[in-house]
């Protein structure tokens, strides 16, 4: 898609900063509710971190992110995303490759996944539908908590308390083995949660990696165990369904939403690099850019992150000294890297050679739980991991419009990368190839000859992160998704509702409730905040 | 018992699932895989390989051919220029639908007519005012149905078929490897798409061909589960399911004319005689009492619904063709949903529907009958103008 690099006009009703997929959502609501809307992105391309870019001729890369499974089926539906070109292709299999050579394969056919686990665990077999039925009835319980924005806990007032009651409304339906289960999801790290279900580590390390995802922690960090539900709540069409990747990688998404924007009027400026959001007695009545513009708004809308926001486009100056230290303590602390191949064949694991529907899938290097702590450990102490957890997708397979005929596109997610190595974060270009080296050796001892396939490749560190896509310290959601900063702390305690103390500035991004991960919700929701706000 | 297609050999030892059905007496897979999933993705992505030779297929020659084509179909066939196929259908003498197919102009005294059904009988008892001979070319022939948006690319590969000035609805002949083969850019998926008409001792040729070729565009084999769910996408009834040939109907209420399927298209009724012209006539002056809509159901109702009962809406796994009433607002019975799937890439749960005619203008709230945990309830469910899902890429190209 190609977009304008100047706006029409001097003035908007509203003017989005980012053009990430929270904030063209929040744009298409806006628009579609009659509103004169700006977009104003700063690279050339939009989608933030849910972009696909041609980075080596031929080869279109999900460069960041690169699977999806919570974006709201209703907001496909408000904003016809189908009909603007958005298409989620479910991922068929998660496929486990082990180093000596065997392999975990678990398949949409349950029969298939009982046996491929029975040879490791006869009783993990059985046991696996049923902790997929409990976390699947959770998931539905908490359903509510993502569609709804977060109440404020402390708060009497009777709209906070309706407001409380429909977003616990789940919970409260919940018998009490389920609360408990809930309870336990809550306060437990991922893998001693899953020590109390499964004996095989085999089973137990690629499903317990979905609790790390994004965090610091390790898998046996406690708290992370309630990130497994969300292998649970995904909702692709309709149905509780796990993980897909989107037509032409995860940009597509974000083209579809930026189609749905100017469908409904919305203006979408590329190359625009905002500044400062313009604050007059207290109240935000525009944006500057960095070539001097400037551009006059009724309600400016940030997509970026809170430190960003906050920080960066407001300034302390403009903000009480309460708010700038809980800024202060919200953590970003990245720690994934991301690895982007073009390669000229499949790759042939040793443990299932050959093209095959295993592929059709994710790929999990993560064949124990001792592998995933020892990554762990060295990132505590300021290192890449050595031996990662990598979650490779191959997009072309299911979509060869994103290569030429015959060759295809890797994306690996990595992780531990954190973004505080002990060279110093802005060291990391130093450090960027022998990352880069530790991936594909470790993809090596899966798939011997991967390295005479690779015609290209794209490391992204943290800092890389940080730097052209605007995720402060590389951290993939916005902020950890960790209790202490999710529903009404997020990002900090009074100011989680999408508002902001500036008058008319608001945010809409993954720094706000319900978190990261390409949802739209926030986008959706802060819209929907911003446009009760301008009917009262 | 059901016996193989030319194809067999090649498309058992893919069938894993070992999921088949019997199409016309020939064993046809459903799905190749449990789960049609990645078959469907692959019509609309990437390519989608159908065996579709249990379709009934007749040579028409003769210097009559073309007069006798135009007497017996509902299109006049001294239209159809050499190099092009026509989709109609053939009525009985009361304008009452037999079956829907397709007809190829070959050469000038050479057609091919497909049908859903066996029509050699009935294409006989009606050429014997005409120089023709007809054959009925069924075994002689396999087809190949090569369907999405990477067909034209796979074929390029393969044969030395000039595609890009072959047009929707257009035919060429040409070599696939060393094989004389038909190439016509038609299908039953409303993708882009051709069908591979080829004599059965060169099927396995072809076959292989084309799925080597394909292999870099992340061909699929694809069954009859996946074709149907597309072809519900694209609006295509189907004889048997949506219709049902005048032939096989015990209640003359069953039988439907043309105007009544929403294939009034296919009719030029204003020409030479052919047979149900009178009756077509009176039809089309008189008004029909049905019409074939599409129908959409109203998905937040839908949804909402399941909700009450505490569960996830509840999708089909893949095209379903059990017939569903189909009611008006009060509560009246107004018609029946006769087959419908769930669309992954449209969003939406789609049916199409035989209804009143008074209630087949696009916009009309009907209500469809759903069935949860046991339960008959009824939702929403809107007219809505087929094709459902109608890519440019379809009709793009070619001359």
């Amino acid at each position: 898609m190609k977009f304008k690099t100047k706006a029409e006009h001097s003035r908007y009703d509203a003017v989005v900063v980012g053009g990430g997929h929270n904030g063209l959502t929040c744009a298409a609501y806006l628009a579609k509710a009659g509103k004169s809307v700006l977009v104003l992105e700063k690279r050339p391309v939009v989608g933030g971190s849910a972009v696909s870019e041609e980075v080596f001729p031929g080869f279109t890369y999900t460069v960041c992110s690169y699977v999806v499974s919570l974006f709201r089926p209703h907001i496909v539906r408000d904003l016809e995303l189908a009909r603007h070109g958005l298409e989620i292709l479910p991922l068929e299999a998660s496929f486990s490759p082990l180093p000596d050579g065997d392999s975990l394969c678990r398949w949409g056919d349950p029969h298939r996944t009982r046996r491929e686990i029975a040879r490791f665990s006869a009783k993990d077999a059985e046991v696996y539908p049923e902790f997929s039925l409990a976390m699947s009835q959770l998931a539905r319980f908490t359903k509510s908590i993502i569609d709804n924005p977060a109440p404020n806990p402390a708060s009497l007032n009777p709209g906070e308390l309706v407001q409380a009651l429909r977003t616990s409304q789940g919970i409260r339906e919940a018998n009490a083995d389920q609360r408990f289960l809930y309870l336990k999801l809550l306060t437990m790290s991922a893998a001693d949660f899953l020590d109390q279900w499964f004996e095989s580590d085999v089973l137990k390390a690629p499903m317990s990696v979905s609790g790390i995802i994004g965090t610091f922690l390790g898998v046996r960090s406690p708290g992370t165990a309630y990130v497994l539900l969300h292998h649970y709540m995904g909702e692709i069409d309709g149905a509780m369904r796990a993980w897909g990747s989107a037509k032409g990688g995860t940009g597509g998404i974000s083209n579809a939403i930026a189609r749905s924007a100017q469908s409904y009027g919305a203006e979408i400026v590329t190359e625009a690099d905002v500044s400062k959001v313009i604050i007059k007695s207290g109240k935000a009545v525009g944006v500057a850019l960095e070539n001097g513009d400037e551009i006059l708004a009724d309600t400016v809308i940030s997509g970026l992150d809170p430190r960003r926001t906050y920080l960066g486009l407001v300034g302390k100056e403009n903000l009480e000294s309460e708010l700038i230290t809980q800024l202060g303590h919200y953590k970003f602390r990245g720690s994934s890297g991301k690895v982007n191949l073009a390669v000229d064949r499949l790759p042939d694991f040793v443990s299932r050679p050959g093209d095959g529907p295993h592929l059709y899938g994710d790929v999990a290097i993560a064949p124990s739980i001792r592998y995933l702590e020892k990554a762990h450990d060295q990132a505590k102490y300021g290192d890449f991991s050595e031996r990662p957890y990598i979650n490779m997708v191959i997009p072309t397979l299911v979509d060869p419009t994103m290569a030429p005929p015959g060759k295809h596109v890797v994306s690996c997610f990595v992780q531990y990368a954190p973004y505080d190595i002990k060279e110093g974060a802005p060291n990391w270009p130093q450090r960027r190839e022998a990352f880069g080296d530790a991936v594909v050796d470790t993809l090596e001892e899966y798939i011997p000859n991967i390295k005479e396939t690779i015609l290209h490749r794209q490391v992204l560190t943290p800092w890389d992160l940080e730097q052209e896509y605007g995720l402060t310290e590389g951290n993939i959601f916005h902020g950890e998704l960790s209790l202490e900063q999710l529903l009404y702390l997020r990002p900090a305690a009074g100011w989680a509702k999408y508002k902001t103390p500036v008058h008319n500035l608001w945010m809409c991004a993954a720094g706000t409730h319900p978190g990261g991960g390409i949802m739209g919700a926030s986008g959706e929701m802060a819209a929907k905040a911003i446009l009760r706000r301008s009917a009262a | 018992m059901p016996i193989g297609t030319p194809f067999h050999p090649r498309t058992s030892e893919l069938c894993t699932s070992l999921f088949y059905t019997d199409w016309a007496g020939y064993y046809t897979v459903s799905s190749y895989d449990t789960s049609h999933e990645r078959e469907y993705y692959a019509l609309r992505n990437a390519a989608g390989l159908i065996d579709v030779s249990p379709l009934f297929k007749y040579e028409v020659y003769g210097k009559d051919a073309t007069a006798f084509l135009s007497r017996v179909m509902t299109k006049n066939i001294n239209n159809l220029e050499l190099g092009r196929c026509a989709y109609l259908c053939w009525c009985d003498d009361n304008g009452k639908v037999l079956d829907d197919g397709t007809v190829f102009r070959l050469d000038d005294t050479h057609f091919r007519v497909a049908a859903a059904e066996p029509t050699f009988s009935w294409l006989m008892r009606q050429s014997r005012r005409f120089d023709v001979s007809i054959e009925d070319s069924s075994d002689r022939f396999g087809t190949l149905s090569l369907q999405g948006p990477k067909s034209r690319d796979i074929l390029k590969n393969v044969s030395d078929a000039d595609l890009e000035s072959v047009p929707y609805f257009g035919l060429t002949k040409a070599k696939l490897g060393d094989v004389d083969v038909v190439i016509s850019r038609t299908g039953y998926t409303g993708d882009l798409g051709y069908e591979v008409w080829v004599e059965r001792e060169h099927a396995l040729k072809v076959y292989d061909a084309i799925m080597a070729a394909g292999r870099d565009y992340r061909i699929q084999p694809v069954g009859l589960d996946a074709m149907d769910v597309t072809r519900i996408e694209a609006g295509y009834i189907m004889n048997g399911v949506d219709y049902f040939s005048a032939n096989t109907c015990l209640l003359e209420s069953r039988k439907s004319t043309p105007y009544e399927i929403g294939l009034g298209w296919t009719v030029d009724l204003n020409r030479d005689a052919f047979i149900g012209q009178e009756a077509l006539k009176a039809a089309k002056a008189n008004g029909s009492e049905w019409a074939s809509v599409g129908l959409v159901y109203d998905w937040p109702a839908f949804e909402r619904l399941f909700d009450e009962f505490g569960l996830p809406p509840q999708l089909p796994g893949g095209a379903w063709r059990t017939p569903i009433p189909v009611y008006d607002k009060k509560g009246a019975q107004v018609g029946q949903a006769t087959s419908g799937a769930w669309s992954a890439i449209l969003k939406d749960n789609l049916a199409l529907a035989t209804v009143k005619s008074t209630y087949a203008k696009p916009g009309t709230v009907l209500q469809i009958e759903v069935t949860v945990e046991y339960e008959r309830r009824r939702v929403p469910a809107i007219v809505t103008k087929t094709p459902f899902f109608d890519p440019p890429r379809k009709k793009a190209g070619g001359q």
